[in-house]
């Protein structure tokens, strides 16, 4: 293979994410979506529902009452480095909390927020 | 006795048999803090399970319950809808833990603790799904009332072992290291 076409093929390769990447993130509607109430089973969830309104605290988790180090970024440095556990969480919070998978985008805003903290 | 030298001989050479045996690995103290430990439950020594499992809540020791209740726990249908919230994991990691969780279940431990369950497991009409379903541990908390566990807002639960049991982590339950939250020392 000749090195303009490995060059191409890696263009192809990382264009998509980056494509997704170059979405604005808001930080603001982050927050939005964080603290959004949402009924779900007969009571009403948010994010906040176990990890607190304020992100330099622990949370708690709401069932099982196991303490959740801080969200904010500067509190708990080495949170959202690794991308399948944040997509892990991501996948099963959104479900539980929203009773639905979180989009790209809310995704982003989201991690924007929190990464701000 | 007219000789009582063949019984000293033999006296001696079983001693040393023992102490032999338990001084090729480790002190005698060691064996005997052993057995000592083993009364209780295996702690938790794998990182993979303690990061996942241990997540929402304390990270059980597969000690506390027996295989058949773990498989029911783990198949991957069930994690999807795992007491109400989603604990789905990879099909690599799902393997790992299973395989770890499989190896060390109580039926195969021989931890006293652990033989316990096993043995009140066995004596159930249905597999159970939570460990403190199971007889035996049913049986330890019968005295325990509601504004202890449901209505004790440091508790909640009794899922929560490591709430009242201080050493939960080191997978020690005994009477001595339980202290309920909100509540005066427990003697019984
Ligand atoms: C039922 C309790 C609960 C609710 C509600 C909840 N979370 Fe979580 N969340 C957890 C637990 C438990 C963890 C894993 C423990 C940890 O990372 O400290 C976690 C971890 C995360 C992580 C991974 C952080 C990292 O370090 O990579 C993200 C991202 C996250 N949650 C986002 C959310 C969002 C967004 C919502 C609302 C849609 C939400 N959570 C609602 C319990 C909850
Ligand atoms: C997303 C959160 C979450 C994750 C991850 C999770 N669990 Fe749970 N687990 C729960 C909740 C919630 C309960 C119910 C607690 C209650 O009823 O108080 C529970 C209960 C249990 C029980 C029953 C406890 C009892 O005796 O009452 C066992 C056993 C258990 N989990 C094992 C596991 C194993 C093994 C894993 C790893 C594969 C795991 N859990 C991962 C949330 C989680
Ligand atoms: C509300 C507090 C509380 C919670 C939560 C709790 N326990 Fe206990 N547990 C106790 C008390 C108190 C005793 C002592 C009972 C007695 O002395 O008769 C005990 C006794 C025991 C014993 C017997 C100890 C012995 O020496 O015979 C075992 C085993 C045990 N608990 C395991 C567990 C496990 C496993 C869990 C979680 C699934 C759990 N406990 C959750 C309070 C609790």
């Amino acid at each position: 293979m000749n090195q303009s076409l490995i060059a191409l093929l890696s263009m192809l390769v990382f264009a998509a994410p980056v494509h997704v990447h170059a979405e604005v993130a808001s930080s603001e509607q982050g927050k939005v979506l964080w603290l959004q109430e949402v009924p779900v089973n007969g009571e009403s969830r948010s994010c906040t529902t176990c990890h607190g309104t304020d992100l330099t605290q622990a949370g708690q988790h709401i069932k099982t009452k196991k303490p959740i180090e801080p969200m904010a970024k500067s509190v708990t440095t080495d949170r959202y480095e690794d991308p399948k556990k944040v997509a892990k969480w991501f996948k099963r919070n959104c479900k539980w909390t929203w009773g639905r998978e979180c989009t790209a985008q809310e995704q982003l805003d989201i991690l924007a927020f929190l990464k701000s903290q | 006795m007219k000789n009582p030298k063949p019984i000293l001989t033999l006296l001696f050479l079983c001693l040393s048999f023992v102490a032999g045996t338990a001084l090729a690995e480790e002190s005698f103290a060691e064996w005997l803090f052993t057995l000592d430990r083993m009364k209780e439950v295996r702690p938790v020594d794998n990182d993979n399970y303690a990061e996942e499992c241990g997540a929402c809540h304390f990270a059980y020791p597969p000690g506390l319950l027996t295989a058949p209740s773990w498989q029911k726990l783990l198949a991957p249908s069930a994690l999807e809808d795992h007491f109400g919230e989603n604990a789905e994991l990879d099909d690599v990691t799902l393997a790992e833990i299973t395989g770890y969780v499989l190896t060390n279940s109580a039926e195969k431990s021989y931890f006293k603790r652990s033989r316990k369950i096993a043995r009140s497991v066995a004596s159930m009409d249905e597999v159970p799904l939570r460990i403190t379903e199971v007889s035996y541990i049913k049986r330890k908390h019968h005295e325990l009332t509601d504004s202890m566990v449901a209505d004790n807002p440091d508790v909640r639960s009794l899922s929560n072992c490591n709430a009242c049991h201080t050493k939960a982590e080191q997978a020690v339950f005994d009477n001595d290291t339980v202290k309920v939250p909100n509540f005066a020392e427990w003697d019984d």
